[in-house]
């Protein structure tokens, strides 16, 4: 990055943006970045936190809720009416907290259309499963009446008859304490007919899957929500048109819908405040794998990400300098080595820069005792195991990348195999229905992207010591 | 217009230096096709009790008119629960109430991995081996399991109290490694904590879910790095409407 070298890139006549090198990989960046609002980001102040219970040490039921200030004047929110709502929204910069990042108030918007005489509905994805991830079990266990009001909030701005809750089949007691959350707010009035007194009708269900990590993608979730097998389905029509039960649909996630009604209180102003323009908001992080005290925490976007690890997980085992490669976001994502990560900024263009992405904004770090090879191929035997099977890049395809990167952990390959991976990756990413694929292809390429000399030491290694053995790409 | 050569050369590669493989492929632990057994065959008669049949009629309310197929994999896990697997005659059941061919039933309780088709153990021990588990020690955690259960992945001990899986992530990274025991999480565990665990469950008794280090749930170990203040209240900095 510390290179002036920009070349002026026109993928579309009146984009221009600028290329800036990153090692020897060009990434194109917005030029028109907005000025930094502040000197610096992060830690955010207590007062300032939206999960208040994270930890689960107040009453999470609905009298310890309102006592921390939920369902406080949502008569009056939801009177002001849907342009209100999304307003307000659109003014937070509040970005889908999912893992693509898609602006929620433009989502929102695309629903607020004239009725055309169907329903519409809500669905709340919380079929959290992307490996690192783990901050919806947190909200839905210790702070559920969040989510049911945000579920009234969303719903009132989308103009939705009613919200289902599709959460992970794993989860029971957090779809057990979400179940009684619902069940409160329907006996005090806040949900169900005439909501909140406002006369506004809107139901919230809860609905459990069966195990399958390809339902957290919208119109899988959609598919196993009608009784199905959840196999995603080809858009367009997207769900904003056809969507459940034929229904225009919007799917969000827990995170999202959750921090809408504090966004709603305390002003679209207050959040954008927060973190870098274009990033703004507060934000769970998860920050697993080789740290002293890892630890779920909301802190404010943009903040750096070796502040985040020192200053909530006790930092990194054995010292910063013991770190090998983090994965910023969720499995999906690509890792980043040391060198990238000491600069790292945790937002959506923060990571974006460093060829890797927020995704869900789950941290897992890798010390230098991590066999790096074996941490990637475990995560495409997982993708392996959740691939629907719909597509046949992605069924194959990650099959074919889990065995080949199984002989790269041993070294058991020649090193052309690395550049066959490569392009093997590249012809399953983009080439699916969904994003399945590209999150197994991705993994793979950063691995490559940083670790290729480590494949070629083991290769190496593999064959001097096993000098009789013919490599298995023969 | 290349296309004929360069198929030849590709047969000709095949014939010379690839031997082609004949034996069966494996793409799930599970077999998919049912096969009649003493234990699950469609002769064994299943029904709902009079308390589940109360439950699945809730269950069908919260769907609209028309679209009662959405109730089907609450069904299915109803079913489970109360046989403890889901047996064919089950699914059949399912079919039946939600007036569906039955191959419809069939092809969502063999896509989703929470349905188990064959006998399982009372406690079903699920250990969690994706890598932010696995960076975390969940290798050592999963050959307690086998040892302490004497039994391998994909097993159920002869006195059918235990079926031992290997599953992928859970959602409970940042309380790695951890196990699922039916329904309940047990997370940060250790060797020691698991053969504890375990033999609670040996002796019928429930151990405690939760963190087994002490943690309450997601907080860093020891002192909070945050909310260490009483959350405000009600209208805390609440703009004008």
């Amino acid at each position: 990055m510390a290179s002036t070298l920009t070349r002026a890139v026109f993928t579309k006549p009146n984009l221009n943006q600028v290329a800036v090198p990153l090692g020897n990989v060009l990434v194109r960046k917005q030029q028109t970045a907005p000025p930094p609002t502040k000197e610096k980001y992060g830690p955010l102040a207590d007062e300032d936190r939206i999960f208040t219970n994270l930890y689960g040490r107040h009453d999470w039921r609905l009298k310890g809720a309102v006592k921390r200030g939920d369902w406080y004047k949502t008569k009056e929110i939801i009177d002001k009416g849907a342009d209100f709502i999304i307003n307000e929204v659109k003014n937070s910069g509040l970005r889908g907290r999912g893992g693509a990042g898609f602006p929620s108030g433009m989502k929102w918007s695309f629903m607020n259309k004239p009725s055309d005489g169907r329903p519409k509905y809500l669905v709340v994805n919380a079929d959290e499963g992307e490996p690192g991830t783990c901050k919806d079990r947190e909200i839905m266990r210790h702070d559920p009446h969040k989510l049911v009001e945000g579920c009234l909030i969303a719903g009132r701005a989308m103009g939705a008859r009613a919200a289902y809750i599709y959460i992970r089949g794993e989860f029971y007691n957090e779809a057990s304490n979400m179940q009684v959350a619902i069940a409160e707010a329907y006996q005090a009035g806040l949900i169900g007919k005439n909501a909140c007194g406002s006369g506004y009708d809107f139901d919230v269900f809860m609905h459990r899957g069966a195990g399958a990590y390809i339902c957290g993608e919208e119109t899988a979730l959609i598919e196993s929500l009608e009784g199905k097998q959840g196999k995603p389905r080809l858009k367009p029509p997207f769900p904003a048109d056809v969507g459940l039960f034929g229904c225009p649909t919007t799917v969000t996630n827990v995170e999202t819908v959750a921090v809408s009604p504090t966004i709603l209180r305390r002003g679209g102003k207050w959040f954008a405040g927060l973190g870098r323009p274009r990033n703004s908001g507060t934000k769970l992080f998860n920050i697993s794998g080789h740290v002293n005290t890892p630890c779920t925490v909301e802190e404010e976007m943009s903040i750096p990400l070796r502040e985040l690890i020192e200053r909530h997980a006790g930092g990194v085992r054995g010292g910063w300098d013991n770190l090998l490669a983090i994965i910023p976001g969720g499995s999906s994502t690509p890792l980043i080595p040391k060198e990238v990560c000491d600069n790292a900024i945790m937002d959506f263009d923060g990571l974006l820069a460093c060829q890797t992405s927020l995704g869900t904004a789950a941290i897992i770090v890798m010390d230098k005792s991590t066999d790096i090879v074996k941490a990637i191929s475990r995560l495409i035997m997982f993708y392996k195991h959740e691939s629907c099977g719909q597509c046949t890049p992605c069924r194959e395809g990650i099959n074919w990348m889990y065995k080949i990167t199984e002989r790269f952990v041993t070294g058991n390959a020649q090193p052309a195999e690395i550049d066959m991976l490569w392009e093997l990756s590249k012809q399953i990413e983009g080439h699916t229905i969904c994003a399945l694929g590209d999150g197994a292809a991705w993994p793979v390429q950063g691995l490559i992207r940083h670790f290729r000399p480590e494949l070629e030491a083991r290769m190496k290694k593999f064959h001097e010591s096993n000098p009789q053995r013919r490599a298995a790409a023969n | 217009m290349n296309l004929l050569p360069n198929l030849r050369r590709l047969v000709q590669n095949l014939v010379t230096q690839r031997t082609l493989k004949t034996s069966s492929i494996s793409l799930s632990e599970n077999l998919f096709v049912h096969r009649d057994s003493a234990e699950d065959n469609p002769d064994i008669k299943f029904e709902f009790n009079e308390e589940n049949k109360k439950r699945a009629d809730a269950i069908l309310s919260i769907y609209p008119e028309g679209h009662k197929r959405a109730a089907m994999i609450p069904l299915l896990d109803l079913a489970q629960r109360q046989h403890g697997w889901l047996p064919i005659s089950a699914m059949h059941k399912v079919a039946e109430i939600l007036d569906l061919p039955k191959m419809r039933v069939y092809e969502v309780a063999t896509f989703y991995t929470m349905f188990m088709r064959k006998p399982t153990g009372k406690y079903h021990v699920q250990v969690c081996t994706t890598t932010p588990c696995w960076l975390r020690g969940s290798d050592e955690v999963l050959s307690c399991c086998k040892s302490e259960l004497g039994i391998g992945v994909g097993e159920t001990s002869k006195d059918g109290m235990f079926t031992l899986s290997e599953v992928e992530c859970l959602g409970a990274c940042v309380n790695a490694p951890m196990i699922q025991v039916n329904d309940d999480y047990y997370e940060d565990l250790t060797p020691e904590t698991t053969r504890k665990i375990l033999n609670e469950l040996k002796a019928s008794k429930k151990p405690p879910p939760g963190p087994q280090n002490g943690r309450f749930a997601a907080e860093p170990k020891g002192d909070f790095t945050s909310l260490k203040s009483e959350p405000p209240g009600p209208g805390f900095k609440m703009q004008d409407l």
